[in-house]
């Protein structure tokens, strides 16, 4: 059962270029369990659009089946939600975004929604490199049906029931980075100050940008032996860079130093300055992110902020050359070729 | 063997190897009878296989305008030694079989009721031509010159057919016409020209067109107002897309910028192709997928979601013959209950069934406006007999005045003068039909979260019992309203009362409608018939089954299908639907539905238990 949260304004609360507040960002209250990661997700998605002052109603949000998939009804009250099936969410976000390109699409899933029942829909959206936010939040198991190991469940991992996981964990960054993946980030739900920027230069870069965030299920996963849980995750994650997103209006007052810092102009003119700890890496190079992921995998960390972005390609729309109006909005005269053009066609056919 | 001259009343049938481009001579042949007048109905038989396996071609010539498959064959062009065997076996006493002579006719096959024609046609050309791809090619447009002589046809008009077809390539013209000319000859000199089938011209095709059923619902599609298609590739469903992107990128892209006013998606299987759709709709163009029965159970939990989240969606379902893999490039008739049903819970889907090519194109049309009127899934159920096959067909038509019934959308000024709270899946005005909202559209009302699971009219998620009932009751009430709007069955009554009746639907209807035109003309059996066009069924569907004491149900399918659909929607006394079921893979023949009416009418009148009230 979820409930409308009661409307009630703190006449205080700080108000966005459009004179919203931080509630209207809200959705309705979670139903998901105590201390949750996905919650914290849905909390930083609020604040991330907030901070960019963006429409409620010019968001989309989508999601499959799971409690990872439920969490949109927790955000974004304003905006329509789609609820699909257990791993189509991409298709019907695909389809969505055929219809009408000008919203922003914001697709939430889980680790076994995307990497289990979900693979093929999701392999196929990052490859079309749809104009999308893919959020997978990865608590390596099956929350909703109770705690069955999912596809990025640790190799030797225990359960809540005490069986070790005998498969090897499918990396979801690795593999979005080699699918050909246009931005990729990997995060952690505990840590609002990396996730918040990453998700506003997600929701900047056109084309599909993929997160991967590390959400600990507190009921069934956030065992000592799993890497998706809470202690783990404070004590052994890394970052490949700290993220700090410099929306389009903003004058550049950051000072950067040269070396450390590195500015990537996003499609939208909006920016993001990338405080290096790691100068070894190339955030445009693919290779170079999977080498690392690696490098810190073997020593037992793991690597999060933003591993790649490429902001020179082409999303779906672009691609195939779709008109610049959201097909949606065209109507019988742009669309019906007319009774003359028909009797046209009728003499062919004799 | 003494013959009568029979004129425009034949069936022709070619057994070819697939690959080898007989396809296009074939095609030539046909379209030249219909130039001269001659209604004709070709028919594809082909096997799943790119290249080297028998396949037919068979045609109907019918002056009197019948068009479904008759039964039997007059004349035999054998081309394929494969399957000679059984070829020659098929033609009927009396009949004509045509063969190539350059290898001679194995002794054990002959027959002495049969004319066995032989014609030198490969070692003709052989003599003519270098290259072997040439001379596969032109030795199909030489056997088209010879029935010419044969047939008596009117050679004039294949030349011109050859010029208009090679429009922009007249070096292809020569040739071909030399072909023509040379298998002219070659027919003058090895056999008795004409035969005793001939055609003649006339003026029976009217203004009529020839048209395979897929390119007119793709057609459809393009005038209903579809911007986007999802589809992944399935026999016999492709050509739905193949036509659908042909003709948006005649009529769809701007011709300064390039830019389309489509966008047509190859999905990576079915489950994507159909969940493109549906979000598609959700935030508000008109979308469509085709496939054929494999597809159709991929798609079933997405219906269901669509079903209860109330998401129009259109679905163009080609019909082949399952179950499984099945025979994939033969037809049926044989998903009618799982369109009809498809996926989990109580859920049932509004199906269109079109018999011919021109229904096929104002169907598809419509289902796009059933779909937004009824915000539900509609599935147009054609075959490969329909879809794959020329057909003719009464020319397309559309209205100028038409617009697109986009159903009940609210928009930023509804919700903006609205005072009660929008409720996604109220219903306002009592027909079972609520309002909807696209995304994007208020910045602070109408947004709704869609679901798959229970909620009440606010869209809220709930499982109480009452709640839940409420909607799925009032689903019900949307499902007779749109009983109302669906294309209603069309009726042909006989002058004089009569008991039994026929139905029959989609592309079974031609063959029926000539078995019942003979039954009454050769046997004085003369019935009552329904062609059913779509489920949920009107009232008259109903009425009609009432007022007869017995109803055939004709269909291409093993387990009569729609007979179950009928008593499972009614409560019919199951003894009086009398299923007439077809199911080998070949368009359904009127000669084999007269028999089995005549045979059963025959057998009751005799019975004690079932009277003799019929006539
Ligand atoms: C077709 C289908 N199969 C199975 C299920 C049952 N099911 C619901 S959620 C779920 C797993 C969800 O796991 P995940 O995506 O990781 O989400 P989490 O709950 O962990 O956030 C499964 C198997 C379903 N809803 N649909
Ligand atoms: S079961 Fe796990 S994933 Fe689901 S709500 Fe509870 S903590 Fe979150
Ligand atoms: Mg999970």
């Amino acid at each position: 059962m979820s409930y409308t949260v009661p409307s009630f304004r703190h006449p205080n609360l700080p108000r966005n270029e459009l004179g919203y507040t931080s509630k209207d960002y809200e959705g309705a209250v979670s139903t998901l369990c105590a201390g949750c990661g996905h919650d914290s997700i849905s909390a930083a998605i609020i604040d991330a659009c907030f901070q960019m002052s963006i429409q409620p109603h010019r968001v989309a949000k989508l999601s499959g089946i799971g409690c990872s998939s439920k969490t949109p009804t927790y955000f974004l009250g304003n905006s329509h939600g789609f609820n699909s099936v257990h791993g189509r969410m991409p298709s019907v976000a695909t389809g969505a975004n055929m219809a009408n390109r000008n919203l922003l699409y914001i697709g939430v899933s889980g680790d076994g929604d995307t990497a289990s029942i979900g693979m093929g829909q999701f392999v196929h959206a990052v490859r079309r490199n749809i104009n999308m936010v893919y959020i997978c939040e990865n608590n390596g198991v099956y929350g909703l049906t109770k705690g069955q190991d999912s596809a990025t469940t640790d190799l030797g991992s225990k359960s809540k029931k005490g069986d070790p996981s005998p498969y090897e964990p499918i990396d979801l960054c690795a593999l979005s980075l080699q699918l050909g993946a246009t931005f990729v980030a990997n995060s952690f739900s505990g840590d609002k100050d990396q996730l918040v920027p990453i998700i506003q230069a997600a929701i900047a870069h056109k084309g599909f940008a993929f997160i991967n965030v590390i959400s600990p299920c507190v009921t069934f996963n956030n065992v000592s032996s799993s890497t998706k849980a809470y202690d783990y995750m404070r004590q052994h994650m890394a970052s490949t860079n700290t993220v700090d997103y410099v929306p389009t209006a903003d004058e550049i007052t950051t000072d950067y130093q040269e070396g450390t810092t590195e500015r990537v102009t996003m499609h939208d003119g909006s920016y993001l300055n990338l405080h290096k700890l790691e100068a070894q890496h190339d955030i445009h190079s693919r290779r170079s992110a999977l080498k690392l992921m690696k490098d810190y995998g073997a020593e037992d960390k793991v690597l999060t902020g933003v591993l790649f972005i490429d902001e020179t390609t082409q999303e779906l729309h672009e691609i195939m050359k779709t008109t610049k109006t959201p097909l949606r909005n065209l109507t019988e005269k742009e669309l019906c070729p007319g009774a003359d053009a028909l009797e046209k066609l009728n003499n062919q056919f004799r | 063997m003494k013959r009568d001259i029979i004129i425009n009343q034949f069936v022709i049938k070619f057994a070819n190897i697939n690959g080898t481009g007989s396809a296009s001579a074939n095609n030539l042949f046909s379209r030249g009878i219909f130039r001269m007048g001659v209604p004709i109905s070709p028919k594809n038989i082909f096997p799943s296989n790119i290249q080297g396996l028998p396949t037919w071609y068979e045609v109907r010539v019918s002056e009197s305008g019948f068009l479904g498959r008759r039964g039997g064959i007059d004349i035999m062009v054998s081309m394929n030694p494969q399957s000679m065997q059984r070829d020659i076996a098929e033609v009927d006493k009396g009949g004509y079989f045509i063969y190539d002579s350059t290898k001679p006719l194995d002794p054990k096959l002959f027959r002495d009721d049969i004319d066995i024609i032989g014609l030198p046609l490969t070692a003709t050309c052989r003599e003519l031509y270098e290259d072997p791809r040439q001379r596969q090619l032109f030795r199909n447009v030489m056997y088209v010159g010879s029935l010419c002589a044969l047939l008596d046809l009117d050679i004039e008009v294949f030349k011109q057919l050859i010029s208009d077809q090679f429009r922009g390539k007249e070096k292809l013209v020569t040739p071909n016409v030399k072909a023509i000319e040379t298998g002219y000859r070659l027919a003058q000199e090895n056999a008795t020209c004409p035969m005793a089938f001939r055609v003649e011209k006339r003026n029976n095709v009217g203004n009529k067109i020839l048209i395979d059923g897929n390119t007119a619902a793709g057609l459809g599609a393009v005038y209903g107002g579809a911007t986007v298609a999802a589809w992944y590739p399935i026999t016999p469903s492709t050509s739905v897309i193949d036509a659908y992107s042909k003709y948006c990128r005649t009529f769809r892209v701007d011709p300064e910028t390039g830019e389309k006013n489509y966008a047509i998606v190859q999905a990576e299987d079915e489950l994507a192709a159909i969940g493109m759709v549906i979000g598609s709709y959700w935030t508000g163009a008109r979308a469509f997928t085709a496939t054929s029965g494999p597809g159709l159970s991929l798609m079933n939990e997405f219906l269901g979601l669509a079903y209860f989240a109330e998401i129009p969606t259109v679905l163009v379902e080609v019909q082949r013959a399952g179950p499984s893999t099945g025979m994939p490039t033969r037809t049926q008739q044989s998903d009618v209950l799982l369109a009809a049903y498809a996926s989990h819970g109580d859920t049932k889907h509004i199906c269109l069934y079109p018999s011919t090519p021109k229904e096929c194109f104002e169907y598809t049309a419509m289902a796009f406006d059933l779909a937004e009127r009824f915000q539900t899934p509609v599935i147009l159920l054609s075959d490969l007999d329909l879809g794959m096959n020329e057909n003719m067909s009464e020319p397309l038509e559309w209205d100028d005045e038409r617009t697109y019934d986009r159903g009940k959308i609210l928009t930023h000024d509804d919700l903006e003068n609205m005072k009660e709270r929008y409720g996604r899946y109220l219903d306002v005005d009592n027909d079972g039909i609520p309002y909807r909202t696209l995304p994007g559209t208020h910045p602070t009302k109408g947004s709704f979260f869609t679901r798959g699971t229970s909620k009440d009219e606010y869209a809220i998620y709930t499982e109480i019992g009452e709640k839940y009932i409420e909607n799925m009751d009032r689903l019900q009430r949307k499902w007779r309203t749109a009983s109302k709007y669906v294309p209603k069955p069309i009726i042909r009554k006989t002058d004089k009362p009569c008991t039994i009746g026929v139905v029959h639907y989609g592309t079974s209807e031609a063959s029926t409608l000539e078995a019942l035109h003979h039954l009454n003309t050769l046997h004085g059996i003369s019935l009552d018939s329904m062609g059913i066009q779509s489920f949920p069924f009107s009232d008259e569907v109903g009425q009609f089954i009432a007022e007869h004491e017995y109803v055939f149900v004709v269909e291409q399918n093993r387990d009569a299908q729609m007979r179950t659909l009928l008593i499972n929607e009614y409560d019919f006394d199951p003894d009086r639907l009398v299923p007439l079921l077809h199911y080998d893979g070949s368009p359904i023949t009127a000669r084999f539905i007269r028999r089995e009416i005549r045979d059963w009418i025959l057998q009751t009148t005799t019975s004690p238990r079932r009277g003799s009230r019929f006539f």
